[in-house]
């Protein structure tokens, strides 16, 4: 009824490529914005930022960065873990080296660093391909998490192994360390996920975008109609570990405050965020957001109603969302390959003809 | 002389670990022969099978924990305890009745599927099946005991004492793994013997050089599929029999699996051969580079040097030692 484009006229080229080309969508997209800058900081509290809404965001920008690479560029990776580690130790070895520097400026530059140590890894890609290359990143999964626990310099010589974020402020509101307040944590958090959203939209709409999915549909016959595989490949990699890296960043710095290597970004942590992106849909940045939101709300939904409603044990509701989250995944790869982003899209269609379907 | 003798020690260790690893990576070469599979939950069915194994033998009342959680009700044991052979002979079962199911519920549906869709099909799976396992059996670690013998063999030591001087006691060997490699053994002769002779080898050979010429010389795909899931799982047991003597039935049995991966990457998907010769150089170059090279980086080098080694390798030779060379068409 009222979602459609019937009365939308559009009178310029710039009118007719935009994001959102039916009205309703850029409303509802105007409307999400303004409630996530404007509303939520000032109800949110301590549970709900640190049990689902800080970790939401932060595993959404973890899995935009790995849908580019596996969704629309078609280069599976299991490395994730080990990319999120580098990110935060760059930002951890940022931080203490530079005090003075902002930390946005940190996080940045542990994205940058990441990008680099992506591209390093993604070489191998040019020359081998589908689960050869997704060995070839496993190789980077451990080799990076036995490098930051082996190796003194990269945690400060710091007695317990840990690296630990100090208070750093935006504007003079601290935004890492205990006295951060979960207001401060949510808004830089959501400020990285649009800015980070927005461009990988773009992105993903624009030449660079468009040379990705050629690559993945068929690799050879996109280098027969001119798109550089080199060059694709590596902006892949690069473009998706910069993410992967400010998430990892985000993750140790504002979320967790400590991390110890192995815990927070081992092989269980690439699995997840590729599940994400597996549920949410492949090649889409909503479906990035829904994957993330799925996983992350999962876990806190069986435990409340399997340990707090029905009283189970806490490791068997443990074991029983393995066994839901591995189901999941089988069914979504049977029926809806596409994931909760096709889901989206089909419900879509059907209402601009509703409510007169024929 | 000392050090060059612990160097050889070290490999003779080196080759019985790759047997291990070599058991494991038979079964992905396998399926990935007879249906273009790369099964990630090969890993995850030696587990499985393993935690089978041990619950049947020792009684344990499936889903107990469950059962108790739900009723409020004192279940564990069924009080009796399994002789080793029945006990194994019903996991047989188990991982047959395992491999219909599969084919049932996930392969038949996916069928045409991009590899690497089926890939993380199988990822599902794994993750499906270590909640199952915990689930039925409990995740706490068990020992498993077949009755294979233990320890150190003490003959192979006094044998080879007098080749050092003072400081050298022998080789130290665990029988286990002496028991291991014979077992890794038995069973390539005896797949080989089977893909070659057999009625059913030959139909699965079939099957792995194109589906659809197999099918129409009447071929049964899905038949084909069970059988080779079943022998996967049969492969995956004894791999989880072995390794489950050696450190316990736990976790990190399907941690074992991922080390498989590089193992196949040396020695090339396709190739029996492959995997025992990819799991024999894997295990004696992790352990030689943890022993010369080890110690000035830090040490717990095994964890990654298996799949830098296949990096590094597969950057020169994408097919692997003894695989098929790739070909690509548009």
């Amino acid at each position: 009824m009222f979602y459609r484009e019937a009365g939308d006229f559009k009178t310029s080229y710039t009118q007719d490529s935009q994001t959102f080309p039916i009205r309703f969508d850029r409303f509802r997209y105007y409307a999400v914005l303004a409630v996530a800058l404007a509303v939520i900081p000032f109800v949110i509290d301590d549970y709900w930022a640190s049990a689902l809404i800080v970790p939401f965001l932060i595993y959404a920008i973890a899995a935009i960065g790995l849908n580019i690479l596996v969704g629309y560029c078609g280069q599976l990776s299991l490395g994730t873990g080990g990319f999120m580690a580098v990110g935060a130790y760059a930002c951890y070895k940022l931080m203490t080296a530079f005090p003075d520097i902002n930390i946005v400026l940190h996080i940045v530059g542990a994205g940058l660093v990441t990008a680099a140590v992506g591209v390093m890894f993604g070489l191998p890609s040019l020359r081998i391909k589908g689960f050869y290359l997704a060995v070839a990143t496993l190789a980077a999964q451990f080799f990076l998490v036995w490098l930051f626990n082996k190796v003194p310099w990269f945690y400060n010589y710091s007695a317990s192994g840990q690296i630990s974020a100090p208070e750093r402020t935006v504007a003079g509101i601290p935004v890492t360390g205990p006295n951060t307040e979960a207001w401060a944590q949510y808004l830089i958090c959501l400020v990285f996920v649009v800015v980070l959203a927005w461009a990988a939209r773009n992105l993903t709409r624009g030449t660079v975008g468009r040379s990705w999915m050629a690559i993945r549909d068929m690799d050879i016959a996109a280098e027969i109609i001119g798109v550089n595989p080199l060059k694709a490949k590596l902006t892949a990699f690069a473009v998706s570990s910069f993410y992967i890296g400010i998430a990892g960043a985000l993750f140790f710095a504002v979320y967790l405050g400590a991390v110890e290597v192995g815990e927070a970004f081992g092989i269980q942590k690439s699995f997840l965020i590729l599940f994400m992106i597996i549920i949410g849909g492949l090649g889409s940045i909503f479906g990035s957001f829904a994957g993330a939101a799925f996983l992350v709300l999962l876990p806190v939904l069986l435990k409340n109603v399997l340990v707090g409603g029905l009283g189970w044990p806490t490791d068997l509701a443990a074991h029983l969302e393995l066994m839901i989250v591995g189901a999941l995944i089988i069914v979504f790869l049977i029926a809806e390959p596409h994931g909760l982003a096709q889901l989206w899209r089909t419900g879509k269609e059907k209402l601009r003809l509703w409510p007169f379907p024929h | 002389m000392t050090n060059f003798l612990y160097a050889v020690e070290v490999m003779i260790n080196g080759l019985m670990a790759g047997v291990l690893y070599a058991l494991v990576a038979l079964g992905f070469v396998l399926i990935f022969k007879a249906s273009g599979i790369f099964n990630y939950a090969q890993g995850v069915l030696a587990l499985f099978a393993a935690l089978t194994l041990v619950g049947l033998q020792e009684g344990q009342i499936p889903f107990a924990h469950l059962i108790n959680a739900t009723l409020g009700t004192e279940l564990h044991h069924f009080g009796w305890h399994m002789p080793a052979l029945l006990a194994i002979l019903l996991t047989v079962g188990v991982m047959i009745l395992l491999a219909i199911a599969i084919e049932r519920f996930i392969l038949k549906h996916l069928v045409n599927q991009e590899p690497i869709i089926l890939f993380m099909a199988t990822i599902g799976l794994a993750y499906f099946l270590e909640g199952l396992g915990d689930i039925m059996w409990g995740a706490d670690i068990k020992t498993l005991d077949v009755g294979l013998p233990q320890g150190g063999s003490m003959w192979i030591e006094e044998k080879t004492a007098v080749l050092g001087g003072d400081g050298f006691y022998g080789f130290f060997i665990d029988r286990l793994d002496i028991v291991a490699a014979l077992v890794a053994a038995v069973l390539v002769i005896s797949l080989t013997v089977f893909s070659q002779y057999s009625k059913q080898g030959r139909a699965l050979r079939a099957v792995a050089d194109d589906h659809q010429a197999a099918l129409s010389v009447g071929i049964s795909l899905r038949f084909i599929w069970v059988l080779v899931w079943s022998i996967a799982g049969f492969v995956a047991l004894v791999a989880g029999i072995m390794w489950g003597a050696k450190s316990g039935v736990q976790f990190s049995l399907s941690l074992i699996a991922l080390k498989a991966l590089p193992v196949l990457m040396l020695g090339g998907f396709t190739s029996i051969p492959g995997a025992i010769v990819g799991g024999l150089i894997i295990g004696v170059g992790e352990k030689l580079f943890e022993f010369t090279i080890g110690p000035m980086i830090g040490g717990a080098t095994e964890n990654w040097f298996a799949y830098v080694l296949a990096l590094v390798f597969l950057v020169f030779r994408p097919q692997g030692l003894f695989g098929e060379k790739i070909i690509e068409r548009v």
